[in-house]
C-alpha cells in the first residue's frame, strides 16, 4: 500500500509539479475552447452551404466530412507536423493540433448539423419563404436555430470526445496537461504527475460529460 | 509542387514501407479483434448495471461510465504503461493497450447499450418472462436483439472510433500500423509512409462510414 501511495500520490512530487500541470491545464482549456468554436462554426457553415443543394458543392463537402471522419486524428497530426516542414511550411505544435482537431470536429459537426437541417419539417421552410424571407434568411432565422437545438446532445458528445483528444498533442510536444505530466514524470521518476494529470482531466471534462447526460435526458427525442 | 509530391506521394518510399506497414495493419486488426469484443462485453455489463434496480450497483456503474468518458484514452494508456512500472508492475505494451481500451470502450459501449435497452418496451420483457423464460434467457433472446437493432448505427460508429483509436497504441511503441509508418518516416525523413497508412485507414473505414450513414437515413425515415 505504501508503495502505491509513494508512487502515485507522492505529496512532495505532487506539490513540486502541480504548477506546471496547472499551466498545462490552461493550454488544454484554451485549445479546447478554440477547437470547439472553430470546429462547430466551420461545420455549421458547411452544413448551411449544403442546404443550397448545389450538387458539386454538396459532394465536395461530403467527401471532406468522410475523409476527416475516417482518418485517425493522430495520423493527421503526424502527417502535418512532420510532413509540412519539409515542403517549407513550418507550423508550431499547438497550431497543428488546433488545425487538425478543428477540421475533424468540423467534419463531424457538419454531418450532425446537416442531419438537423434535413430533420426540420418542410413546412418550416415553406412558411418562412411565404412570409417573404429569402432562402438564406429562412435558413439562418428559421431552420438553423431549430436544427441546432435538435442536435445539441450529439454535438456536445462529439465536442467532448474531440477536445479530449488535445491529449494527443503530447506526441508532438504540446505543453498541455499530458505533455507537462509526462515531462514531470520522467524528471521525477515517479508516477504522481500522471495521477495529477488524470485528476485534472476528470475535473475539466466530468462536468461536461454529466451535462451531456442531462441534455440527452432532456432532449430525449421529444420531436419524434 | 514537385517538392510536395516528393514529400507526400513518393511511391518508391511507399513501396519500401509497404511490407512493414502491412505487418502493422495485422497488429491493428489483432488489437481490434481483442478490444472490440471485450469492450462490448464490459459495456453490456455496465449498461445492465446502470439500469439495475439496485441503487448502489446503478451508481457504481454510472460513475464508472462517466469517469472513463471524461478521461482521454491516451492519458489512461500512458498511466497504465508508464505509471504502473514505478510500482513494480511491469506490463507489456499489448496488455496495456488491452486494459486501457477495455476501460475506455466499455464506458462508451455502456452508454450506447443503455440507450438501446431503455428503448425496448417493458412489455417485451414481461411477456418473455411470463412464458417461463429466465431473466438471462429473456435478455439474450428477447431484449438484447431489439436493443442492438435500435442502436446499431451508434454501435457501428463506436466501432469505427475504436479502429481509429488503435493508432494511439503507437505512443507506447506497440507495432501497429501508425507505429510502422512513423518508423519508416523517421528513417527516410519523408511523410509518404504516413500517407500510405492514411490511405489504408481510409480504405478500411470509408465503407463503414457509408454503411452507418445508410442505416441512419433508414432509421430517420
Amino acid at each position: 500500500m505504501d508503495v502505491f501511495i509513494d508512487t502515485f500520490l507522492n505529496g512532495e512530487v505532487l506539490a513540486q509539479y502541480a504548477p506546471s500541470i496547472l499551466q498545462g491545464a490552461l493550454v488544454t482549456v484554451l485549445l479546447s475552447v478554440l477547437i470547439v468554436i472553430f470546429g462547430v462554426a466551420f461545420g455549421a457553415a458547411r452544413a448551411c452551404l449544403r442546404a443550397y443543394r448545389v450538387r458539386a458543392l454538396a459532394a465536395l463537402i461530403m467527401i471532406f466530412a468522410d475523409v476527416f471522419r475516417a482518418l485517425p486524428p493522430l495520423v493527421l497530426i503526424l502527417l502535418i507536423f512532420f510532413g509540412l516542414p519539409n515542403v517549407g511550411v513550418v507550423l508550431s505544435a499547438p497550431i497543428v493540433l488546433f488545425l487538425v482537431l478543428s477540421l475533424v470536429l468540423g467534419a463531424f459537426a457538419e454531418e450532425i448539423v446537416w442531419a438537423g437541417i434535413t430533420a426540420t419539417p418542410k413546412g418550416q421552410w415553406e412558411a418562412a419563404r411565404s412570409t417573404g424571407l429569402s432562402h438564406t434568411q429562412a435558413l439562418i432565422w428559421v431552420v438553423l436555430p431549430q436544427a441546432i437545438r435538435m442536435v445539441i446532445p450529439p454535438l456536445t458528445n462529439r465536442a467532448i470526445a474531440i477536445t479530449k483528444m488535445t491529449a494527443l498533442g503530447m506526441v508532438i510536444g504540446v505543453p498541455d496537461i499530458l505533455g507537462q505530466a509526462t515531462t514531470a514524470q520522467s524528471f521525477s521518476a515517479n508516477a504522481s504527475p500522471l495521477t495529477l494529470a488524470a485528476i485534472a482531466y476528470v475535473i475539466l471534462f466530468l462536468p461536461f460529460v454529466m451535462a451531456s447526460r442531462w441534455l440527452e435526458a432532456r432532449f430525449a427525442r421529444p420531436m419524434l | 509542387m514537385d517538392a510536395i509530391v516528393q514529400q507526400f506521394f513518393n511511391f518508391e518510399i511507399m513501396g519500401k514501407a509497404l511490407p512493414l506497414v502491412l505487418q502493422g495493419l495485422l497488429m491493428t486488426l489483432l488489437i481490434c479483434c481483442v478490444v472490440i469484443p471485450l469492450g462490448l462485453l464490459g459495456g453490456l455489463l455496465a449498461a445492465l448495471g446502470s439500469i439495475s434496480e439496485r441503487a448502489l450497483l446503478r451508481w457504481v456503474c454510472i460513475v464508472f461510465v462517466d469517469l472513463f468518458r471524461a478521461l482521454p484514452p491516451l492519458v489512461l494508456l500512458i498511466f497504465i504503461y508508464a505509471g504502473l512500472p514505478f510500482a513494480g508492475l511491469r506490463i507489456s505494451p499489448f496488455a496495456a493497450v488491452v486494459v486501457g481500451f477495455f476501460l475506455n470502450n466499455s464506458a462508451y459501449f455502456a452508454e450506447i447499450l443503455r440507450a438501446g435497452l431503455l428503448s425496448v418496451p417493458k412489455g417485451q420483457e414481461e411477456a418473455a418472462r411470463s412464458t417461463g423464460m429466465t431473466g438471462v434467457q429473456t435478455l439474450i433472446s428477447v431484449t438484447l436483439p431489439q436493443a442492438v437493432r435500435n442502436v446499431l448505427p451508434d454501435l457501428l460508429s463506436n466501432g469505427v472510433e475504436i479502429v481509429k483509436l488503435t493508432s494511439i497504441a503507437s505512443v507506447v511503441s506497440l507495432g501497429e500500423m501508425l507505429h510502422a509508418a512513423g518508423l519508416v518516416r523517421s528513417l527516410t525523413y519523408n511523410a509518404s509512409p504516413l500517407v500510405l497508412a492514411a490511405g489504408i485507414y481510409l480504405a478500411l473505414l470509408w465503407p463503414a462510414i457509408r454503411v452507418i450513414a445508410y442505416y441512419e437515413r433508414r432509421i430517420a425515415s
